[in-house]
């Protein structure tokens, strides 16, 4: 049993993947290789199509494995077998973010009851279901009204951009308006609502419908009196209707206390959306929460909703997987010594990038850097800027010799100023995930996102960071956040506490010393890469941003004038260092010069004496000569002994014996 | 399904036609024309045929006109007379239209819905 439902959460995920059509966006590699921009794009379409083939390998492999298990399952009983097929029908609504909400859609031929109050967007939901069924999924669908005629609700939905009548006339929809009037209707004994059936069949084969909307059926306990036969006849239809297989939606007004009016939730039981509007500090914000799905896995959380042009956008809170691709590619950030202190390349592609620190330290300048190279790279870059225009942003940025004008003409930038109060949250959200959606940047530049919190309190805006964050790593964007510190508050936390779903943290920083204010910029984490731990002195030049090593020495860290200055003491005590050691070495070559012209004399007069002595010596020996010749000479006169007598011994001894 | 139609023609409706003829001028004061919406041959139409029979013949005899109409045949007519519950009593004259669903067994009721009685 339990391996059972290991096995059908697996198949779940799966399946929720397949079905999940925002989120099926390819993770191949952008062409960073590619530098052109023509290139850059052409390059990135046939990587889509791959993206979507795999997604259908997937969706395949999943499907085969699901047959296995059902098998299996049937083998084993056929209690399983229930479950399998509950998990398996499933229908997309085509709802940008319902799907992902209830993990692929609503329950394929079965009704789904949309409940809540007057105009928080029943009709709406219930009408973009059918047109993205034909639109999209090409099921044709029925509009059955109980209130509003097919011309009102045209005209309504015309805004959303949907076409009804060009639907109609191409019988891919069919609306079927119902009118129950009280006061033409009276009634006398027993019927029931087979001409609703009737016409509800027409309908269907009409256009062949897959899919049935059924807006406010509640109407009819206001035209008709009889509730007992109402809610037979309820029961008939619902049953009915899961006959035929159609997916219906179910609206209903909210009632006092129950979910609707007259407890329809007791026919329509598969699967239950709530919506909702509230008012929070004067901005209205739209939820939906899915009270219960029989039978499926479900985000339990309120989700934040909205309606604009495009129809409606339900933001699930958090990614529902985390289970992005973690690219190893490398991005510049545009500062050759920021990539250096970042291991050397840079950002990781699809990581996300918080630039925080207070007032003045150069944050949107890192930020232009960084949209600079991306847009160098040849890559499309997507710029929220929150506080300045884009002439704005554009001056300044040529200031520091940063030429971004050049990439909006070329059209790999752009700029999307928005102020932070014009509208709530949620719309902000809504508005960066569709700019991110059609515009398909490699890089966004939110800046600065604390601007954000204005639009909402603090917890809503950290949500929706998040939900920002998770959406732009499952799309492997990277994207730079600035984050302005309050003075005064503490520099290592941002206001709206995202800084733990950052992987690269910079932080810039002044530091007050000898009158004058310096920037400092170090890496506070980077995630997956060695960094630098190093403080670094931030300049901003007429050439860009230029990184220094600080002076830390046992004064302190010290930047700026108070470094030039302790640079140049050191670079004084290195001369004079240097100058002494050089006439050390001169006074120790005349010592040694003086120490040898010494040895050299000492020399001479030794070898003078030892000359002298060798003379005295040869005189000496001369002498000896002289007197053995002289010896010799008397001798002979003498006739002496020669024999006993060497010559050059003493004379005396001859004489003597 | 096999929607046997219910047409048993009344008085001087046309034998075969759903299409009503403009309204017959009648020499009675008040000319009924009616129309009742049936979805083939079940209990609650008959007797409501029944019962509404009995109901002209008794206080409109002469001057009404009835139609039978089987939405199994016509289906398109539940449409485009927005009928809803069968079986569904249409009086088309005299004017306001006025619509009376169920088996009519309650006389008195029929009655006051068809304006042919003041007030139960």
């Amino acid at each position: 049993m339990r391996n059972g439902m290991a096995g059908r959460e697996h198949g779940e995920r799966m399946n929720t993947r397949t079905n999940t059509r925002t989120n099926a966006r390819p993770v191949a590699p952008r062409g960073k290789s590619s530098a052109s921009n023509g290139a850059g794009r052409g390059g990135a379409r046939p990587a889509h199509a791959n993206g979507a083939g795999r997604d259908r390998t997937r969706a395949a492999h999943a499907n085969g494995a699901r047959r296995d298990r059902a098998r299996a399952a049937h083998a084993n009983g056929g209690r399983a077998t229930r479950r399998e097929l509950q998990t398996i029908a499933k229908c997309p609504t085509g709802i940008s973010g319902l799907d992902e909400v209830t993990f692929g859609g609503l329950p394929r031929g079965r009704p789904t009851l949309v409940c809540g109050g007057a105009g928080c967007g029943k009709t709406l939901m219930s009408v973009e279901f059918l047109v993205r069924g034909v639109v999209e999924f090409d099921e044709p669908g029925v509009f059955v009204s109980f209130e509003e005629s097919e011309d009102e609700i045209a005209k309504n939905v015309a805004s959303l951009g949907f076409d009804l009548p060009s639907l109609v006339s191409k019988r891919k929809l069919a609306i079927e308006h119902i009118r129950v009037e009280r006061s033409e209707i009276a009634e006398t004994g027993e019927y029931d609502l087979e001409g609703l059936f009737i016409r509800l069949q027409l309908a269907f084969d009409t256009v062949g419908a897959k899919r049935v909307v059924l807006d406010t059926i509640e109407s009819l306990f206001g035209g008709l009196s009889d509730t007992a036969i109402l809610r037979a006849e309820l029961r008939r239809l619902f049953r009915w209707l899961k006959e035929r297989g159609v997916t219906a939606v179910v609206t209903a007004e909210r009632g006092d206390g129950a979910l609707t009016r007259q407890g329809l939730e007791e026919y329509v039981s598969d699967c239950v959306i709530l919506l909702d509007n509230r008012v929070v500090e004067q901005l209205t914000t739209r939820r939906l929460r899915i009270v219960k799905y029989r039978g499926s896995f479900h985000g339990t959380n309120e989700f934040p909703f909205l309606i604009d042009e495009t129809g409606i956008s339900v933001l699930p809170v958090t990614a529902l997987a985390l289970d992005h691709e973690a690219s190893t590619e490398r991005v510049s950030s545009g500062i050759p010594r920021l990539d250096a202190m970042l291991g050397a390349h840079g950002y990781y592609r699809g990581s996300s990038i918080l630039v925080s620190g207070t007032a003045g330290t150069g944050k949107s300048s890192i930020a232009a850097h960084f949209a600079n190279a991306t847009c160098a790279a040849g890559e499309r870059c997507l710029y929220f800027a929150f506080e300045e225009s884009e002439s704005q942003i554009l001056r300044n940025t040529r200031s520091i010799g940063i030429d971004l004008k050049r990439w909006v003409d070329r059209g790999l930038l752009r700029f999307v100023p928005t102020r932070p109060t014009s509208y709530g949250l949620e719309m902000h959200l809504a508005v960066m995930h569709k700019c991110i959606d059609r515009y398909d940047p490699h890089a966004v530049v939110v800046d600065p996102m604390t601007n954000l919190s204005k639009a909402g309190t603090r917890t809503e805006t950290n949500r929706m960071l998040l939900r920002l964050v998770d959406h732009l790593k499952t799309r492997q964007t990277t994207a730079l956040f600035t984050n302005l510190t309050r003075g005064g508050g503490h520099l290592e936390a941002t206001e709206s506490e995202v800084s733990s779903i950052m992987d690269t943290w910079l932080l810039l920083r002044d530091t007050e010393s000898s009158g004058e204010r310096n920037r400092v910029l170090y890496v506070l984490k980077s995630r997956g890469m060695a960094h630098s731990n190093q403080v670094r002195e931030f300049r901003l030049t007429d050439d860009g941003v230029q990184l220094l090593d600080v002076y830390v020495g046992p004064g302190g860290v010290l930047t700026g004038a108070a470094r030039m200055a302790q640079e140049a003491r050191e670079a004084e005590e290195d001369e004079a260092r240097r100058q002494e050691f050089g006439s050390r070495e001169r006074a120790l070559e005349q010592k040694r010069v003086a120490l040898e012209a010494q040895i050299a004399a000492l020399r001479g007069s030794l070898a003078a004496e030892e000359a002298e002595l060798a003379g005295l010596r040869r005189r000496e020996q001369q002498q000896h000569r002289r007197e053995a010749g002289a010896r010799a000479a008397i001798a002979d006169r003498r006739w002496a002994d020669r024999a006993s007598s060497p010559a050059s011994r003493s004379p005396h001894r001859n004489g003597r014996p | 399904m096999a929607a046997r139609r219910t047409r048993p023609s009344k008085k001087n409706a046309p034998p075969a036609a759903v299409e009503r003829p403009g309204r017959a001028p009648d020499p009675a004061v008040e000319s009924y024309d009616l129309r009742l919406y049936v979805a083939g041959q079940t209990p609650r139409s008959t007797a409501a045929l029944a019962n509404l029979k009995r109901l002209c013949d008794e206080h409109l005899a002469g001057r009404y006109r009835l139609e039978i109409i089987d939405l199994m045949r016509f289906p398109t007519l539940a449409r485009d007379h927005q009928i809803l519950a069968i079986p569904t009593l249409v009086r088309q004259l005299p004017q306001p239209l006025k619509k009376i669903i169920g088996d009519l067994s309650n006389t008195e009721r029929t009655l006051v819905a068809l304006d042919l009685q003041r007030s139960i």
